[in-house]
């Protein structure tokens, strides 16, 4: 152990928004995000898009990660995203995972999702790539 | 930015500090699963009916391994959640042992200043020595639950000390009786240290029992601290407390600035036994024993 300023770990909101109550998948990657060394603040489900970006501005997050299984992602994600804009968290990243087709995809790229992680997705990606974008956007 | 050491933070804590003080501070802890979240938001619902604005600092453990958590005390929270006049920060311990993380004397002092009313600070799940708490806050409530030990344990010393109100939680339980029972034959055995006997209330979080009575004694105990002088204690205590932390961290950075390579070569002759740890503080900091 070296004396320094280690650098603070990145913390995550991992939500599941709207009236989908299927949250191991969840509960699986706020452990993933954990074991990597994050600090994961979980709201549990059935959370309003206000409450997510509620949570996110309070929590002084550096990633809200969203859980959606139900269909409703082409309107949760775009709605996250312009709170969160109105919120002024522009430097806070929006990504998430769940049972979403490829062809909808570029909609939600285009209306702020930063990366969407399809099922079948590995830990190791979801957590190389927070390292990599929030150490981008911290700089 | 205050949770990180940020030197960025610096200037709002200096601006912040001398404006908090206003707010009632109460520490909520006790054994993991005891209900402590859950008695927090029903605190919170109770203060907030009151009309007072409310802060919660709710503290949840690191890994030891990894460094990363899982922060779950905004759950019980979440009905509350879009209510203007409640703020939440949840904190990792990052390494702490005392049931608190590192800034949440600094986090709680900024919510404070900022004008909530009442901050509530939960720490971590404790056993039986996690006493930081103490130190921060005005009034400590310790949450206990029946079934967790007879009455030995409610004779060791350590946590069951700086209770300053005891909570029974999950009261509608078998074995409510024998914990509060317990715990009065405990305080009747000696004499308090403050001149404080700490009050025995039995609440059931879930449903709001008894969460009314418990607002009640926490004033209760809040007006006796102020007139007893122990609230002046206390903070005197406390601020010894934090300029010494300060202190400590900002003698071993600077250390590590100025003398990093001298630090890590003694480090590891500290570690291959070539050196003992005290010969290497006292070389570090350039003095002995007979120079003072």
């Amino acid at each position: 152990m070296t004396v320094g300023v280690q650098p603070s770990p990145i913390r995550v909101v991992v939500a599941k928004a709207g009236l989908d109550g299927h949250d191991r998948g969840a509960k699986v990657v706020a452990r993933a995000l954990r074991d990597a060394g994050m600090e994961v603040i979980y709201t549990g489900v059935h959370q309003t898009p206000e409450q997510v970006v509620e949570t996110a501005l309070q929590e002084d997050v550096d990633a809200v990660g969203l859980s959606i299984l139900s269909g409703a992602h082409n309107h949760l994600f775009p709605r996250i995203a312009e709170l969160m804009k109105q919120k002024g968290l522009k430097d806070v990243l929006l990504f998430g995972g769940g049972i979403i087709p490829d062809a909808d995809l570029p909609f939600l790229k285009e209306r702020g999702v930063d990366r969407i992680f399809p099922p079948g997705a590995t830990f190791d990606e979801i957590t190389t790539y927070l390292r990599e974008a929030v150490g981008r956007r911290r700089h | 930015m205050v949770e990180n050491d940020d030197p960025a933070a610096a200037p709002v804590l200096r601006t912040t500090y001398t404006r908090a003080g206003k707010a009632r501070t109460i520490g909520i802890t006790g054994p993991p699963g005891s209900g402590k979240s859950t008695l927090v938001a029903a605190l919170v619902a109770a203060y907030r009916r009151a009309g007072e604005r409310v802060a919660v600092v709710a503290v949840d453990p690191s890994s030891p391994f990894t460094g990363g958590a899982i922060l779950g005390d905004r759950i019980r929270l979440r009905d509350q959640f879009l209510d203007e006049g409640l703020f939440i920060r949840s904190m990792a311990t990052r390494g702490q042992t005392g049931g608190l993380a590192r800034a949440t004397g600094r986090m709680a002092a900024v919510l404070d200043a900022v004008g909530y009313g009442v901050v509530l600070v939960e720490t971590v799940g404790v056993g039986q020595e996690e006493v930081d708490v103490v130190r921060l806050v005005d009034t400590v409530c310790l949450v206990t639950v029946p079934g967790l030990g007879d009455d030995i344990q409610a004779i060791k010393a350590g946590i069951i000390e700086i209770a300053d109100v005891l909570v029974v939680n999950k009261s509608d339980r078998p074995g409510a009786d024998e914990a509060a029972r317990d715990l009065r034959y405990m305080l009747s055995l000696g004499a308090s240290r403050t001149g404080w006997t700490p009050p025995i209330v039995r609440t059931t979080a879930t449903t709001g029992e008894g969460v009314e009575r418990l607002v009640k004694e926490i004033d209760a105990h809040r007006t006796w601290s102020r007139e007893s002088g122990e609230h002046d204690r206390r903070r005197l205590g406390a601020a010894r407390s934090e300029v010494e932390t300060l202190l400590r961290d900002e003698l071993v950075r600077r250390l590590g600035d100025r003398r990093g390579a001298a630090l890590d070569a003694l480090v590891a002759k500290v570690a291959s036994r070539e050196t003992d740890p005290y010969s290497a503080v006292e070389q570090l900091l350039g003095v002995s024993d007979r120079s003072g």
